[in-house]
């Protein structure tokens, strides 16, 4: 067994040539009632992928918000080529070249692709589009990537918009590159890409900030990995160091910095374990025994939708669905499963096909009488629809069951009802709030699914849909998730979750189907052949 | 009804639809600036109604119909200064603000008019008229559309160039991130806050130049509540134009065409209530929405007001 | 309770101070006192029993308005066509009552005209609401513009089909004295006022006590969740519009039933849009529009008999209208900009 301090090097040490890109010296910063970040100190040095690794609220964040500008620190210093900057806005960061890419796309919809890049010019003169599109050209060969720049914005793939993203953060010659959870959405193939850029930029002597949560990413890029915990810098593997060390090393050091401080022991071996096999993916594989010799409980037959704009609509979609099944549904994102999810739940109407619910004609009937029999949706768009931000905690648990008793008799609200439910579903499900009273848009987002999941897989729950039930989730959240999916399973529900992360699928299903286009290229068993059957669909290769 | 199509009665109504349409002109493309970058201006009637009356106020004291012009776009601005202030620096909602901007003004204006003007009414003397050369000589055309004060012309030049700021310059793009997602504006540099406060100001400045043209060109004078809902109108012909200039130019023409019909009837002796002609305008827009209605594309960030790392 | 009370001084009796005293010295510029103009707005729209009667009259259709908004505002619907519902519907029962009032029982004509008011004025929504429900075409554009039309209409109606022929000046026929809704007490409060508060109450009940309210408000707050959770978006739009504008449509009618008995041509009280920023103030709550109005309208009532003994133009009660709204949004501003560190922190 390696002792974690052992791997850690001081960051005070002293490194010598050539001075780093940007260095964070004694960072401190707060927030009403919590210190963000404590003391940190850091450096990034040219031709470096340096990942920051840690849980959410580990301090990732407000580190790149204080580099790109959009906060500033209460006490240290930030150095830029040696010398102390205070960056007090992101123009200023721009100015001292540093890009930055967030987790959230933050360009402009309504624009195109090069009038977004042209975006921030001088007021008063006219567009320069002719320079716009050189530079456009230089940067599309320099990260490969093919996009059209007079195509609509909101035309885009969520990859493709965080291409046009990079580019932007790269438009004047930035030194260095700050990437937030850079691929929270992308899809395998859309990572890979992203890993082929951050190369190629590495090679030409930029500086990146990778911020991930997810350890076989720190591995698969990152030249130098620190690891932040609760505000700190709990250690800091050198490229060398990484080097040398073996998968099972590196693992065991980084758990150890991420939850357990220099003991690894002090996790309690059960959670350690589980939140290995997810960060490593896929090894917990649950061993499903379906009874389908009995009717299916759910069947679908050639399902389809009207288009609407930015969403594939569904082409001829059939499957059954058996009791206590989990059907995993893979695929590219934006290949109809939004609109699968919706047809299902009765949220969007079918413009052909029939819906079965144990035998019985369901294609008509719309969400309040799907959810009457038993049919359950976790939207992926938790606080876009899935909740009202602005509502308690305690009527969000109610949101779809408003006029029904017992929470309401004859149309008048039982509100001291509603509350003491409210509560005890708090409690059953361990949703960290301070009251359910508190406006959900309050909660983290790990307690903002609970919330959902409280809602949608209770009791009379028959079948269930989960659209991307753990994105965006930390670790912890992601395992309750798919524990509460998985004993939702157990219980006789069955199950369809929707997710772009096939590691995450193979895990917790009894079959896995794939998205391609609109429609369903095939559905396999999960065995051990599943993973590259799998991937082979995605590309919308013939059916396995 | 052959009357109706003298030539008298035609250049009387031309010349009085581009009189009484050019307020509600500016007053739309200002608000226009204002509501692609996000903002909301409920306060535009009283903007205008401030600007039309420190511009006759100027006007009156100097003689100078420029200067009254001027004066009209500082007053609308200074009214626009509280929506910056307290709208986009602040937050505060943008109806609540707008509609008493509206309400004071009228007050004020009343106030003002009332202890200056109440007793001797002072009318100032015919606005300067600039025939364009060549043009104004076309039989009709002419002496409706090209016998006008100069900031008629300046005005439709306007349209033309607010058409290339918004399609061809930074200016126009920083604009429309404003108003559709700032935060991509932030991201990208531009302050958000100060870009839709430069909106504003315009917006102010237009509408009062609107409102000073509507007093000082269109009546000569001043009296309390003169704009009549013209900034209203400007509101409604801002939000159908959905970012486009020309647009605006063509419902300021439908309108003021009505409101100059209403007085060229008259003057033909044909009696028709006056109600019955300016409901219109308003019957033929309310039509058009109702056979090709579909979505009013206004910005996603319409109305709300800017924070940094906010949702 | 101490709490509380301390929470409505600061909100409300700070910004009040502040109005005034800005107010004030507007006059002072001016050369008037101001002391002698809120002394006699204070005499003549609270103390003397007339003037605090025509005060408590005057809340009657404003509180109408009110509820009509609330529900509105509430779904997220913004009907800022209040004045061509309100005055529609004027007409509608001005033109109805009196013909009626030879056959009817008075009682009978009131209750018949008043609900004729509310059905125009719904009438009225019903094109908005539609475009809004279906297309999504937005209605701030469309409740505008149809308030316009219907201002208009309105008086095309009065001059042209409705008219009387025994008066000069265009208008409709007048309702008997005896006709009109009865006055409470012996005073010249029409019983009109009852039924406005009990409108108010009834709304506010009805948003925060019934499923019906909580669909409506998902709406408001968030229309795709409200999809998402089976709502029929498209219906409650088009009831939400109906109960609006039927509210205003009721306030168009107990202003005449109860006050005018007819209607002249170029009648417009413009209470439309005047009642928007006292519903946002109260921040929905029906209990606190029934104060903010009963200020308001005692601050215009007093303003009016204020204006003409200090020598002052009537519309100078506009100038602290306004005022009060500035600072009165002004210390809600700092209210959530003060409470908001503390919310973070939990």
């Amino acid at each position: 067994m390696i002792n974690a301090t052992q791997a850690v090097q001081s960051t005070e040490a002293p490194r010598g040539f050539p001075i780093p890109v940007a260095a964070l010296r004694r960072i401190t910063k707060r927030f009403p009632g919590v210190v963000a970040l404590d003391r940190v100190s850091l450096e990034f040095h040219a031709g470096e992928i340096h990942v920051l690794l840690g849980e959410n609220g580990a301090g990732k964040s407000t580190l790149v918000s204080l580099l790109a500008g959009m906060q500033e620190p209460d006490e240290g210093e930030i150095l830029i080529d040696g010398l102390p900057v205070s960056i007090d806005s992101p123009r200023h960061s721009m100015d001292l070249g540093i890009g930055a890419v967030f987790q959230r796309v933050s360009l402009v919809p309504s624009l195109t692709v090069i009038e977004n890049l042209m975006l921030g010019g001088s007021w008063l003169r006219s567009l320069a589009r002719g320079a716009a599109l050189r530079r456009f050209d230089e940067l599309s060969a320099l990260l490969a990537t093919r996009i059209d720049p007079d195509a609509p914005m909101s035309g885009l793939s969520l990859g493709e918009q965080q291409q046009v993203e990079i580019m932007r953060a790269l438009w004047r010659d930035e030194k260095l590159l700050l990437l937030d959870e850079p691929t929270s959405m992308l899809t395998p193939q859309g990572v890979a890409d992203l890993g082929r850029m951050m190369h190629r930029l590495k090679e030409k002597g930029v500086a990146l900030i990778l911020v991930t949560h997810k350890l076989l990413e720190a591995y698969e890029f990152g030249d130098r990995i620190s690891v932040l915990r609760l505000g700190t810098v709990a250690g800091d593997i050198a490229p060398q160091r990484l080097q040398t060390m073996s998968e099972a090393e590196r693992t065991e050091t980084v758990i150890g910095l991420m939850f357990g401080a220099a003991d690894p022991g002090a996790v309690p071996a059960q959670d350690h374990e589980d939140e290995l096999a997810i960060l490593l993916g896929g090894k917990l594989r649950r061993a499903g025994s379906v009874d389908r010799s009995k009717p299916a409980k759910l069947s679908a037959r050639a399902l389809v939708t009207m288009p609407d704009f930015a969403e594939t609509p569904l082409h001829a979609v059939s499957f059954e669905l058996w009791a206590g099944e989990v059907l995993g549904i893979a695929g590219v994102d934006g290949n109809g499963q939004k609109h699968l999810a919706e047809v299902l739940a009765g949220q969007r109407s079918l413009r052909q096909g029939r819906l079965e619910l144990a035998g019985f004609d369901i294609t008509r009937g719309r969400v309040p009488e799907r959810r009457l029999r038993g049919i359950r949706y976790v939207t992926d768009d938790r606080l876009g629809e899935g909740t009202v931000g602005t509502f308690s905690v305690a009527t969000n648990l109610v949101l779809k069951e408003i006029g029904a008793s017992p929470f309401w008799r004859h149309g008048i609200s039982d509100w001291p009802l509603i509350y003491q439910s409210a509560r005890e579903q708090i409690l059953r499900n361990d949703i960290r709030t301070p009251s359910e009273l508190t406006p959900v848009g309050k909660l983290s987002g790990g307690n903002v699914q609970k919330v959902l999941l409280a809602r949608e897989l209770d009791a009379e729950a028959n079948v269930a849909i989960l659209n991307k039930p753990t994105y965006g989730l930390d670790l912890h959240n992601q395992r309750l998730a798919l524990d509460r999916i998985v004993a939702a399973a157990a219980r006789g529900v069955a199950v369809i979750v929707i997710s772009t992360d096939l590691d995450e699928l193979l895990e917790i299903s009894d079959r896995v189907g794939v998205m391609f286009r609109g429609s369903l290229a095939g559905i396999v068993e999960n065995d051990a052949a599943a993973g590259s059957k799998v991937r082979r669909l995605m590309t919308g290769s013939a059916a396995a | 009804m052959r009357a109706l199509f003298t030539e008298p009665f035609l250049v009387s109504l031309l010349f009085g639809a581009v009189t009484a349409g050019l307020p509600l002109l500016l007053a739309g493309l200002g608000e226009q600036i204002s509501e692609k970058a996000g903002v909301l201006n409920i306060g535009l009637e009283g903007m205008m109604l401030i600007g039309a009356y420190t511009g006759f106020l100027a006007t009156y004291r100097t003689g100078s119909f420029w200067f009254g012009f001027l004066a009209g776009g500082v007053g609308g601005m200074s009214a626009a200064l509280i929506v910056l202030l307290l709208c986009i620096r602040k937050g505060l909602n943008q109806i609540v603000i707008g509609i008493a901007i509206t309400v004071g003004a009228e007050g004020l204006t009343s106030l003002l008019h009332f202890v200056q003007f109440s007793r001797s009414y002072p009318r100032l003397a015919a606005a300067p008229i600039f025939a364009v050369p060549a043009f104004s000589r076309i039989p009709v055309l002419g002496r409706g559309l090209f016998s006008h004060n100069p900031l008629v012309y300046l005005s439709w030049a306007l349209v033309g160039l607010l058409t290339w700021v918004f399609r061809s310059t930074y200016l126009g793009l920083s604009l429309e991130a404003a108003g559709n997602k700032p935060a991509a504006l932030d991201a990208a540099g531009v302050d958000v806050v100060r870009t839709r406060s430069f909106a504003v100001l315009c917006t102010g400045f237009l509408a009062g130049l609107g409102g000073a043209y509507m007093a000082n060109v269109g009546a000569g004078l001043f009296v309390p509540f003169m704009t009549g809902g013209a900034g209203v109108i400007g509101i409604v012909l801002a939000m159908l134009a959905r970012g486009r200039p020309l647009w605006v130019l063509i419902g300021a023409a439908l309108f003021g065409a009505s409101l100059a019909m209403t007085t060229a009837l008259q003057v033909a002796g044909i009696d028709v209530p006056t109600d019955v002609v300016q409901m219109l305008p308003f019957a033929v827009v309310m039509l058009v929405l109702v056979i090709f209605a579909r979505h009013s594309m206004l910005p996603s960030a319409l109305g709300t007001p800017y924070v940094r790392g906010g949702r | 309770m101490a709490a509380e009370l301390k929470i409505v001084l600061q909100r409300v009796l700070i910004p009040v101070v502040m109005a005034l005293v800005v107010g004030g010295i507007i006059l002072l510029a001016l050369g008037k006192d101001p002391l002698d103009y809120y002394g006699i707005v204070l005499q003549r729209s609270l103390l003397r029993s007339g003037g605090a009667q025509e005060t408590v009259t005057r809340m009657a259709p404003l509180l109408l308005i009110a509820a009509g908004l609330i529900v509105a505002f509430r779904a997220g619907i913004w009907n800022l066509g209040g004045d061509g519902q309100f005055l529609l519907a004027a007409v509608a029962s001005a033109a109805l009552a009196p013909v009626l009032a030879a056959d009817l029982p008075r009682a009978l004509n009131l209750a018949v005209c008043m609900i004729v008011g509310a059905l125009v004025g719904a009438l009225w929504s019903v094109i908005p609401a539609l475009l809004k429900a279906r297309y999504g075409v937005n209605e701030i554009i469309t409740t505008l513009m149809m308030s316009f039309l219907g201002t208009s209409l309105a008086n095309v109606l009065i001059k042209l089909v409705l008219r009387d022929p025994d008066t000069t000046v265009p208008q409709t026929r007048s309702l008997g004295v005896d006709d009109r809704l009865p006055r409470l007490f012996g005073t010249t409060i029409h019983s009109g006022l009852v039924l406005a508060i009990l409108a108010v109450i009834l709304v506010h009940f009805m948003m925060t006590r019934t499923a019906f309210g909580l669909k409506l408000q998902v709406l408001g707050a968030n229309r795709a969740a409200a999809v998402h959770a089976g709502l029929r978006v498209e219906r409650l739009t088009i009831i939400a519009f109906a109960l609006s504008a039927g509210f205003i449509g009721l306030a168009g009618a107990v202003e005449v039933l109860g006050v005018w008995g007819s209607v002249r041509a170029d009648w417009n009280p413009a209470l439309g849009l005047l009642v928007v920023p006292l519903v946002f103030l109260a921040r929905f709550n029906g209990y606190a529009v029934i104060g903010i109005t009963l200020f308001f309208s005692a601050l215009t009532v007093g303003g009016e008999s204020a204006a003409r003994r200090v020598g002052v133009p009537q519309h100078y009660v506009l100038v602290l209208v306004a005022l009060l709204l500035l600072f009165l949004a002004l210390v809600e501003y700092r209210d959530q900009s003060r409470r908001k560190p503390s919310a973070a922190a939990t």
